[in-house]
């Protein structure tokens, strides 16, 4: 590097530039939040909550393709398994608060996904995502044949009941508040995770896992920490998902599901923050929208059609494609 | 005598109108969803050609009941309970939905009953299977209208047990409705006096039937049953015509088997098939006239199914008509206390679970030869009453049943 | 009666006859997929769109023109080849050389088009198909009567799949295709229409799966649907042989056709889940495949 003159001032002037780009985005945030504490209120609050539930399970999915590179093919198994346990545990124990039951569900959301990890993590590229499916397919086996998830009826009538004990969540607006906290914390977490030290280890190993191993890193560690924070917050999707429904169904678990929050984060932007989040609402309502309206025969063919001029035209997603138009016309 | 009764009735709605009681339709309109599956699995069963059915109750009844209208919204559920859920929620909670009609996957209508019974509203279930949907999961504010694996499990296995077919094998969808159509044929086959060698649980779907039907041949049963439905079922009778199953003496019961699947199978490969039916369109004048112009709206014969769901809904408008309410329970009780006589059903009941209980039929596949068209399929072979059609409410587990 | 594990031999060897023909199939499914994976790397999501279309066309050509089994198995095959090169070249060709993930979701976004657009057109039921009368009937084995068509599909798959790997691995033009699609560059420098070839690889690999498309026409309910059920599974018998190994493909298919027909008699409700069983432990003992070459 060329020795500047003043290196203060160009320290003071990155510095500088930093700031105002922190402002900005800090304004950005701000105007979201605003937004989404305000939503419930023009919305339909229920509706909100899916759009958040599947938002997170896109995140957490995004964590492990768009910033480790590794494509999994079985994350619906996680968000059934939260939804499944955590509807069963509030179902039969009256005594456990909803963030109890909702924090059991993301436990052995977690543990699965610990055991996927192992079992898969030294596979590569095309046959890590096999192994991935192969396991989730076992997982659905297991639900289809356990009495518990109530095979092709699902699981109904799961209580929402009370936060800590106390927050009533039949009422949709609590629901919507505390869904939103669980949500926004998690975003921050990813995006911790993401700009830390451990998540720069994660990009290099992305671009290049050859290197980031002769630069000395244990890659499957790193690989199979990041796999299990991704199952765990998929799980905790899950979980959260049937509480706002109050059922938990194998639709959940099918490999469709995992198909589907492929979608969402290459629709939303891949290996961008907050590309998974626009892409599920983006998704969720193309669905929901199809559905109700004229074209409702036809909403698979529109989501393959949507697929197939993502793949083709947008291949950054929307926000990859507005970032890079901003850089192009605004930087 | 109807002329004066609908005067009557029109009467007593003006006295309750200007007595302040405009609010006993909400809106001044008769909001009706229809919830199906539009392009999955269930799609020919109800899906769009029960949406024209129900279209055609609605026209067929004047679009207006009195002087509120009659207005339809619709929604493909994708046979997934998130998406029933909240498209119905947000029907009933902001849309002013009265009633929701057709639902077919359990999942779906499992959930659905009890969104509508969360904000009391009705819903008219014609197209789901599952007979727990009167039974564990019963409301007060659904009605199970067209049939139930109890009932089809029911008519089959009776009526071929006492034509001397005493030994079964049974092949099950393993899944719950699987499950429990096994245990319900096993009961009605040993009441009988016959008797079940084995049984086989295949995964839901199961592409090809053969390693199955090789078993089954091999039990040596006299009549195999297939516990199973739609290209599960298909899929499996084609494989025993090729096998030579019917050849061989072994008969094939069919236990869910619709209109659509037996023409999709062509008499060729489904002759001779015993099967128990709601409804068949070329019963008596009646159906078929109805029949006729359901095809000239939608190209094919109604199922039991689209039959249902247009008989459901015109008994929906009369009810309303005559209470002068679209309030569910108030509905319901009138549905309930009046008997159901129309090209769908005769005397047919609604009881306190929920179940519309009616005649259901045995019917038997015609052969080639026998058979003058296309949707030329069914011979009626017998009327089942519906007294013994149905789960019996003394054996009910639903929570609406007085003892219970 | 003499029994093993407490079936009786006589239904044991029908399973595994069964098994095998079953075998037979997805060998035929699966080698169209190793064709394309092997020498084009692309990931074809829409391998069960093709069966389908290719099961669909024989009974539609039935319908409308008249036209009988044995043309279809030319003609059916042929058009559905057509239809995969125009796919390869609208479509596939803009991403080569991208991730081969995206022709994963590419061709399944395509694959929801076609089945999606034919729902709508034919519904779901599926359509009549009856056997041709040459096949009526079938020949007791002892153990088991055996359907000719039966024999029929295992003969014809076999004597494709055969003949696919003599030509792709035995053959000048198979060594041609194989080095066009290794290195392009070299072979277009020798005045080889490269782009040509790979429009031809795709679409004979998409022909194989019309092949077992017709093929099943006779014998399973034909709905645009089929090929979404079918789908998962010969990508897992893929897997298992070792993504593009065409010799490895064959064997795969018709082993877990044999463990299928196996599951089903001892423990049926498994039966859909074994072949993921097994491809887990594959992968854990050879990560790519028993037939793969190690990345």
């Amino acid at each position: 590097m060329n020795q500047p003159v003043n290196q203060t001032d160009i320290q003071h002037g990155i510095l500088e530039q930093q700031r105002s780009e922190d402002r900005k985005k800090l304004m950005v945030n701000g105007v979201l939040l605003l937004l989404l504490l305000a939503a419930p209120f023009v919305m339909y609050p229920v509706f909100l909550m899916k759009i958040l539930c599947f938002a997170l399970f896109a995140v957490a999915f995004n964590l492990l393709f768009g910033f480790t590179g590794l494509l999994s093919f079985g994350h619906a198994a996680f968000l059934a398994t939260g939804g499944y346990t955590t509807g069963y545990l509030l179902t039969n124990y009256s005594g456990l608060t909803t963030e109890m039951g909702i924090i059991a569900g993301t436990l052995v959301a977690t543990l699965l996904g610990l055991a996927f990890a192992l079992l898969s993590i030294r596979r590569q590229g095309i046959y890590f995502a096999m192994v991935t499916l192969a396991l989730a397919q076992l997982v659905f086996f297991f639900f289809v044949q356990s009495k518990f998830t109530g095979g092709e009826d699902g699981m109904h009538g799961i209580p929402r009941g009370e936060l800590l004990g106390v927050i009533n969540l039949d009422d949709n607006l609590n629901m919507y508040y505390f869904v939103l906290a669980v949500f926004i914390g998690c975003y921050l977490l990813v995006q911790r995770i993401v700009s830390s030290p451990y998540g720069q280890v994660l990009k290099s190993i992305k671009q290049n896992e050859a290197r980031a191993v002769s630069l000395g890193y244990n890659v499957d560690r790193y690989k199979i920490l990041a796999f299990v924070i991704s199952a765990a917050l998929a799980g905790l999707a899950g979980s959260m998902k049937s509480v706002v429904f109050q059922l938990a169904s194998l639709n959940d678990a099918h490999w469709h599901m995992s198909g589907e929050v492929i979608l969402m984060t290459l629709v939303g932007g891949m290996g961008t923050l907050l590309g998974p989040v626009v892409g599920a609402t983006f998704v969720v309502n193309v669905e929901y929208q199809l559905s109700q309206g004229p074209l409702r025969d036809w909403v698979d063919p529109i989501l393959g059609g949507i697929f197939v001029l993502t793949v083709l035209a947008f291949r950054s997603g929307i926000v990859g494609e507005v970032q890079k138009f901003v850089k192009k016309n605004l930087g | 005598m109807t002329m004066m009764k609908k005067l009557l009735t029109s009467a007593v709605a003006s006295a309750l109108m200007v007595g302040g009681a405009q609010a006993e339709i909400s809106d001044k309109t008769v909001k009706i969803g229809y919830l199906a599956d539009m392009s999955g699995t269930y799609r020919d069963l109800a899906g769009p050609n029960g949406l024209k059915a129900m279209e055609m109750a609605i026209a067929d009844f004047g679009g207006k009941v009195g002087s509120a209208k009659v207005e339809v919204v619709s929604a493909d559920d994708r046979n997934s309970p998130d998406v029933a859920s909240s498209t119905v929620r947000r029907w009933v909670e902001n849309e002013g939905v009265d009633m929701v009609g057709g639902m077919v996957a359990s999942s779906v209508t499992i959930a659905t009953t009890k969104i509508l019974e969360e904000n009391n509203k009705l819903g008219l279930v014609s197209g789901s299977a599952a007979s727990s949907i009167t039974d564990a999961h019963c409301t007060p504010n659904h009605i199970h209208y067209v049939y139930d694996t109890y009932a089809l499990s029911i008519g089959t296995p009776t009526a071929i047990v006492k034509e001397g077919g005493k030994s079964w094998y049974i092949l099950t969808a393993d899944y719950a409705f699987g499950h429990a159509m096994e245990a319900d044929v096993t009961r009605v086959v040993e009441a009988n006096g016959g008797e079940i060698l084995g049984s086989i649980r295949h995964p839901f779907p199961t592409p090809d039937f053969s390693s199955f039907i090789l078993q089954a041949q091999a039990s040596g049963a006299d009549v195999i049953a297939l516990a199973n439905a739609g290209a599960d079922t298909t899929n499996a009778i084609t494989t025993a015509a090729e096998f030579g199953v019917t050849q061989a003496g072994q008969t094939i019961a069919g236990l869910v088997v619709f209109l659509s699947d037996v023409h999709a199978l062509g008499t060729e490969a489904a002759q001779g098939l015993q099967l128990t039916t709601g409804w068949y369109w070329d019963m008596n004048d009646e159906t078929r006239e109805w029949s006729d112009r359901f095809m000239e709206e939608t190209g094919a014969r109604p199922t039991m199914v689209h039959a249902g769901i247009y008989s459901s809904t015109m008994q929906y408008l009369k009810a309303v008509e005559a209470t002068g309410s679209d309030d569910s329970q108030t509905v319901r009780k009138y549905m309930m206390e009046h008997p159901i006589n129309d090209m769908f059903a005769k005397n047919g009941r609604v009881r306190e679970d929920g179940r519309m209980v009616h005649d259901m039929y045995l019917a038997k596949v015609k052969t080639p030869e026998e058979s003058t068209g296309e949707w030329d399929l069914y011979d009626i072979v017998r009327t089942i009453p519906a007294d013994e059609a149905f789960r019996p409410l003394s054996e009910s587990k639903c929570k609406l049943v007085s003892g219970n | 009666m003499s029994m093993i594990f407490g079936v009786p031999a006589a239904v044991l060897s029908g399973q595994l006859l069964i098994g095998v023909i079953n075998g037979a199939f997805y060998a035929l499914l699966s080698l169209g997929l190793a064709v394309i994976f092997g020498l084009l790397k692309i990931i074809n999501f829409a391998h069960g769109a093709m069966y389908m279309l290719g099961a669909m066309a024989t009974v539609i050509m039935f319908d409308a023109l008249g036209i009988n089994y044995w043309v279809a198995l030319f003609v059916a095959p042929v058009l559905v080849g057509i239809v995969g090169m125009v796919i390869e070249y609208f479509f596939l060709r803009r991403i080569a050389g991208q991730d081969h993930i995206y022709s994963l979701l590419l061709t399944f976004g395509i694959a929801l088009m076609i089945q999606g657009v034919l729902t709508n057109i034919y519904g779901v039921s599926g359509l009549r198909y009856s056997m041709p009368d040459v096949f009526k009937g079938g020949v007791n084995l002892g153990f088991m009567f055996l359907p000719y068509y039966r024999a029929w599909v295992i003969v014809a798959a076999l004597v494709v799949c055969f003949g696919t790997w003599f030509m792709i691995e035995k053959t000048k033009l198979g060594s041609y295709l194989r080095a066009g699609t290794e290195d392009s560059q070299l072979m277009q420098g020798f005045g080889i229409n490269v782009p040509l070839l790979v429009s031809l690889t795709y679409g004979f690999g998409v022909m194989l799966a019309a092949f077992a498309g017709v093929l099943a026409a006779p014998i399973y309910s034909v709905t645009p649907v089929m090929g979404s059920h079918i789908l998962i599974v010969v990508f897992a018998v893929v897997v298992i042989g070792g993504m593009g190994s065409i010799g490895g493909a064959i064997i795969t298919g018709i082993l877990m056709g044999i463990i299928e027909g196996l599951t089903k008699t001892f423990y049926p409700p498994a039966s859909s889940a074994v072949i993921f069983l097994v491809m887990v432990v594959v992968l854990m003992i050879r990560p790519s495949g028993l037939f793969g070459k190690e990345a």
